[in-house]
This record gives structure tokens, sequence and C-alpha cells, in this order.
């Protein structure tokens, strides 16, 4: 689904990616583990159009989107979630989910003189939607809250929430885990699964923490040092040597007997 | 009773002063409340607005009077064409501003505004071949002004202010209160994450410069019309941006109605001072007009420390369509 041939991605004298070469199947919940600094966030961020590549490829569904603006990339069908939350904060639950529908003729400022009633009918559709997600999620209490004012594991279920509404091919989750109360967390493992399933969409996450990982994600993708280091199930990770090796520094990876 | 028509006309000319600057807070409003433009460059708008309608309107000038004046162009049309050739000219600038700044970050705004805007008043102050340089246009045509007595004209134009800024309101909150609103209030709160939504950022944040522009471009054909001379010193960053801003900040950004109501309490405020002067000790007098600034210093302080939204804030649920 998602094919990135050795992109480079350069910070003044940091090779932050550099030659990455990966592969994301359709329909996996693909992981992205590697230690800090291993450029799993820039590698998104070259994905999503945050940041161009200084050269390399980055192919969605056979097409390429190396360079596109990330609001092209979005209508492409991929969606992602950030590493720390970014929500609206002044914005409602409800209306924090309803953005992410579209398009939508209310965008336009015409229409909402000229084609008033389209778009109140089209906002009650959208509402509904929203509702159902909210609901999915469990944060239906909290639609009329201001978003900012949501937990901060409440934030990463409205994250998820509005990956849901996109509803993308494909969804890129940076940390989805990280601050999320154990409970709350294999809730998020279990939606995560489910919208996998149901709805045939392709998760690649980025994640520390390694029960969640080794839980979740089939296969596992090891980054270190700005490319792929190797891939492959969760067991064959666990018992890969240079994957400590790469997390801890060199002496720790070599077998002290 | 001559006193009691003097009050209503005073009153009569407060709020149509009141209802103008109204008008330039709800375009503000557009910038800032809702989308977080940061433009300090409103006098430039401002300006614009009232040159243009005013040499839109203005008849070529004849006799004496055409020696000591000079314009780039008269067309004498009628005022709806003024009005809305200021809404037409501002739109193409704040459209020209844009192309440059908005896709940087939201100070480059502001800095491009605020040179702007005193580029254009010194443009006008030092190319007097447009709008007569330093002595400013007189003369402007007053719309409907053959239909009363002169003494009772300004209920008429206090009737236009208030018409034009009911329907700016009116369609401001429209757009609001619908699925556009929404995005630009995202835009306000967080740009990435609103492009990673699939939103245009620079797309919408080019229509809120131009809307607001354009409301401030009417509001400043209203106030050519109304004070029938301009000159380029009207258009001084402290008349023409710094009050504008005090004005939406104490009546809360975010809130077009809080705008409006910013505008009459700040320029009550503002003219404050032209009642209590008589009763000043002499010593004071001469200074009075000075009390203003205090005055506006310290009710903005006040506004900020104890109801940093503003006397009206930001609703919770904006999205009317969603009643």
């Amino acid at each position: 689904m998602l094919e990135i041939k050795d992109l480079r991605k350069r910070f003044g004298g940091l090779k932050a990616v550099w030659d990455c070469s990966l592969r994301v199947e359709k329909g996996s919940i693909t992981g992205l583990i590697g230690p800090n600094g291993a450029g799993k966030t820039t590698l998104f961020n070259l994905i999503t159009g945050f940041y161009k590549p200084d050269s390399g490829e980055i192919i969605f569904k056979g097409e390429s989107i190396h360079g596109m603006l990330p609001h092209n990339i979005f209508k492409k069908g991929i969606f992602r979630t950030f590493q720390i939350t970014r929500e609206f904060n002044k914005l409602t639950v409800l209306e924090n989910l309803m953005i992410v529908q579209h398009p939508q003729t209310g965008e336009n400022i015409w229409n909402t003189w000229f084609l008033f009633h389209k778009v109140k009918k089209e906002e009650m559709v959208i509402r509904k939607k929203a509702l159902e997600v909210l609901e999915f999620v469990e944060l239906i209490d909290h639609r009329k809250e201001y978003a900012g004012a949501l937990s901060g594991g409440q934030k990463k279920l409205l994250e998820l929430a509005k990956s849901m509404m996109a509803e993308p091919e494909m969804v890129l989750l940076d940390e989805p885990g990280a601050g999320v109360n154990p409970t709350l967390m294999n809730k998020l493992i279990e939606k995560i699964r489910a919208l996998s399933k149901e709805k045939g969409m392709t998760f690649f996450l980025i994640e520390h923490d390694m029960d969640l990982v080794m839980n979740l994600c089939n296969p596992v993708i090891v980054m270190s040092e700005g490319r792929k280091l190797t891939e492959g199930s969760p067991d064959y990770i666990r018992s890969h040597e240079g994957v400590l090796e790469a997390y801890l520094g060199g002496q720790y990876g070599i077998d002290p007997q | 009773m001559i006193d009691l028509q003097g009050l209503l006309s005073y009153f009569t000319h407060f709020a149509i002063m009141a209802g103008i600057y109204s008008i330039f807070c709800l375009g503000l409003n557009i910038h800032w409340g809702y989308t977080g433009l940061f433009n300090i460059g409103i006098a430039g708008f401002f300006c614009i607005g009232a040159y243009t309608s005013a040499l839109i309107t203005i008849p070529p000038p004849t006799g004496v009077y055409a020696n000591y004046v000079t314009q780039v162009f008269a067309l004498n049309l009628p005022f709806p064409f003024g009005v809305l050739g200021a809404a037409l000219v501002c739109g193409i600038i704040a459209f020209l501003i844009g192309i440059p700044t908005l896709r940087l970050r939201e100070d480059y705004l502001a800095i491009a505004t605020i040179g702007i805007a005193e580029t254009i008043r010194l443009i006008f102050h030092n190319e007097s071949w447009i709008a007569n340089g330093v002595r400013g246009i007189s003369g402007i045509p007053q719309p409907l002004s053959s239909l009363v007595d002169p003494r009772n004209y300004n209920f008429i134009y206090l009737g236009i202010v208030i018409l034009i800024m009911i329907t700016v309101y009116i369609l401001i909150e429209r757009g609001i209160r619908s699925p556009w609103g929404r995005v630009l209030r995202a835009i306000r709160e967080d740009e990435e994450s609103a492009s990673m939504l699939g939103k245009n950022i620079f797309a919408f944040k080019m229509q809120s410069l131009i809307f607001g522009a354009i409301v401030m471009g009417i509001g400043g054909a209203l106030f050519a019309h109304y004070n029938k001379s301009i000159a380029p010193d009207t258009f001084t960053p402290l008349y023409g941006t710094f009050i504008i801003w005090v004005m939406l900040i104490v009546g809360g950004s975010g809130n077009s109605k809080g705008a409006i109501l910013g505008g009459f309490v700040i320029y009550g405020l503002w003219v404050l001072p032209e009642f209590i002067t008589r009763y000043l000790p002499v010593a004071l007098q001469s200074r009075a007009p000075y009390i203003r600034f205090l005055i506006i210093g310290i009710v903005l302080e006040l506004i900020l420390r104890y109801r940093p939204r503003g006397l009206m804030g930001e609703e919770k649920h904006v999205s009317r369509l969603l009643k």
C-alpha cells in the first residue's frame, strides 16, 4: 500500500532519514520502533508532506505522493495523528470531529450565504456520524466540552476518533499509547484492531511501549540511524540481536558469555 | 427643550461614529477573533476605503476651486458605487498583501500590515496627484442628502450606518456559524493540524483576510461620506488601528456582538473627556484631551486583568446549524 524507496532527509549536518526503504502492506497493522532519534517521526512528517524529502520516493497506492502538500495527501487517503495530541482546544469535542469530514459544502462561504439549507442538511448528517464515532470511542458524554479540557488519554481517543471520522485507507499513529493508562490502553488496542478488521484500514504506528507493539502489530519494522534495520514478526524482532544493540548501544548487544 | 435637541443630535453623531468603528471592529474580529490573523494595519484599509469611495462619488472640481485641487479621477457616481468600489479595492489590496505573507508565520503578517498601512497613508500624503496630498479631499457627497433639512440629515445617515452594520453582521454570522467558520477557528487553534485534515490553510486564510478587509473598506467609505472631508492624517495608527484593537479586546475577541459592543463602549470612553472638561479645574482643562488616553489605557488594563476574554467572550457552541 505504501512504499518508501531510498528516502533521504538531512537537517544541516544531521542525517535524520538516510536511504530508508520500507513497505507497509494493505490491511496490516505495521509497527515502527527504534531508539530515540532513529528518524521515525521525521519519516511520518515526510510521508504526510510536512517536510519535503531531499531525495527518494514515496509511493502510495502505486502513485507518487512525493512533495505534495499535507492537505492534498490527506485527500489521497492518509490520516495521521501526532505524538503530542493536537486537537483544536477552543472547539468542542463534537466540532473537532465534524471538521474532519471532507469535503463539506458549507466550507465555501458563498454556500453558507446562498445554499444555507443544503449546508444545514449536510451538517445534520455529519453530526450524526460524529456522534456515532464518539459513541464508539466512549467520549459521547464529553461532546459539548472544549477539546482542550479533555485528559491526556481522552485526547488520544479523540485522535483515534478523528481517524475514524476521516475513514482514510491508511492511518499513521505517532505513539498512540504514550501517556495513556493501562485500562485505556487496552481499549485503544481493541479499537484499533476492530477498525483494522471491520473497515480494512491500514495502520502504521510508532510506539515505544513494547507490550502494545508486540501485542498489536505484525509485522514490526525497526529503524535505526535513519534507515530500516530489520523487519519481521514480533517474535522475530524480540529475538533479533541487532535490535537490542540499536536500542541500548553496542556493549549490551554482545553476549556477555 | 433646546438642550434636549442638542443632546439628541449629539447622540446621533455619537452613534454614527461608534457604528462606523464597530464595523471596523467586526472586520478585525474576522481576522483576529476567528482566524488568528494578526492584522495591525487596519488604518491602511480604512484609508483606502475612504479615499476610494470619495473619489468615486465626488463630482469633478469646477471653477476657481479646480485650480487648487488635483484628483486622479472624480467619477460623480452614486453612493452605493462608492461603497462597493471601496470594498472591491480593499479586497484586492488584501489579496496582494496575502500572497507573500499568509504562507509565513503570523508575525510576518503583522509586520507587513503595519508597514503597508503607513505606506498607504504616506502615499496619499506625498503623491498629491492622487487625492490632493496633505490638504485632502473635501465636499464628499452624502447619500439622500437632498431629501431632508441638513439639520436632520444625521438621522438618515445613522439609518444607513446601522443598516450596513446589521447586513455585515448577518453575513459574518452566517459564515462563522457554519463549517466555513469552523475551519477558520480550527486554523486559529492549530494550523498544521487543520492542514492534516485536508483543509487548504492558505485559501481559508486568504478568504478571511479579504473578507475582513472588505468590511474595513466599507467602514472607511462610511467614514468618508459622514465626515465629508478626509485628509491623510486621519489614518494614523492611533485612530485607525490601535483604538479598534482596544475595542475588540474589550468587547470580546471571537464574538461579533462583542465587537459591536466594544465599538460603542470604547468610542463612548473616547469622547467622554469632551463632557467632563468643563468640570475640571482650569489648570487641567488644557490637558483634558490626554485624559482619554489615560481612561482607555486603564480600561484596557482592567479588562485584561479581570476579564481577559472581554465583555462578551467567544461562545462555546459557535455553530448554529447544530441546534
